[in-house]
């Protein structure tokens, strides 16, 4: 297994990087339904993820992969606290239509 | 071809397919399966690079933890019916063309990068084991890490003040 950036090539995982990421900003563009905007952000995370493991292949260096670790950390709170703000914008307007949120534009 | 360029083809189709999937299908729940296998392959990949620790994290942070709270936040809301109003048509146009022109921009950008990173030699040193990650973890990254758990504190607590319900007050 330790010639497998050799079999795969690095070049190919950036090009899957960079299309998931695109597929990400296309879904929070796309949709009006908070939580699937919520999903999008997900898999952008996991785009930049997936990339820091390839690097840290690469590079034979543990570090990135101890910042993959961090970043795991900080989305399970990201998310924990942006639903528990959805289920509260759903109790107060009775929908999560981003389109609704309107309420600090000036 | 070998057979880990073929594994690596089928799962990065897998994980395009249903992430494009998720954004795609009106129903939230199916949103979120579809989320769930794009996380599985993701894990596959890592596992593809022999990064243990990463795949099992990933598999129970993200495929237990944070898809857990997504499918309860979508029955809690009650939202798993088809109902969504679209965006208006220009709003979409534009997404589907800002979606087209990054790819392409991105794509173009990193397209001869293989020149100039070269190979990739070994040194057939222990990198990511576990018991690698745990040293380095706990000895150069302890203040973060330590950090890190300070933070999803502050993140339960926040949680449970947000979703409380409030009481009116009663004149």
């Amino acid at each position: 297994m330790n010639n497998i950036l050799n079999e795969i090539g690095i070049e190919n995982y950036i090009f899957l990087s960079v299309l998931l990421f695109c597929i990400g900003v296309f879904g929070v563009l796309y949709r009006r339904n908070a939580i699937i905007v919520f999903m999008s952000i997900e898999i952008m995370l996991n785009a930049v993820n997936l990339l820091f493991v390839a690097f840290s292949t690469y590079h034979q260096d543990a570090e990135g992969q101890v910042f993959v670790f961090f970043s795991m950390a900080v989305a399970a709170a990201e998310v924990a606290v942006g639903l528990a703000i959805l289920v509260s914008v759903y109790r107060n307007l009775g929908s999560i239509d981003i389109d609704n949120l309107k309420n600090l534009k000036g | 071809m070998s057979a880990i360029l073929i594994t690596f083809y089928i799962l990065a189709a897998i994980t395009l397919a249903t992430a494009f999937l998720t954004i795609y299908s009106k129903n939230p729940i199916h949103s979120a399966i579809y989320l769930v296998l794009c996380f599985f392959s993701i894990a596959g990949h890592y596992l593809l690079f022999n990064a243990q620790f990463l795949a099992i994290v990933h598999i129970i942070v993200y495929s237990g933890a944070i898809m857990v709270l997504f499918l309860f936040t979508i029955m809690l809301m009650n939202l798993n019916k088809e109902d969504e109003v679209h965006k208006p048509r220009i709003t979409r146009l534009g997404a589907i063309v800002v979606f087209i022109l990054t790819s392409i921009v991105l794509v173009t950008i990193f397209i001869n990068s293989k020149t100039i990173m070269g190979d990739y030699d070994t040194t057939g040193d222990d990198f990511q084991s576990i018991r690698k990650l745990g040293t380095i973890l706990l000895n150069e990254y302890m203040v973060p890490f330590e950090f890190a758990s300070i933070l999803l504190l502050v993140a339960m607590i926040g949680v449970v003040l947000l979703s409380k319900k409030e009481k009116l007050e009663k004149k």
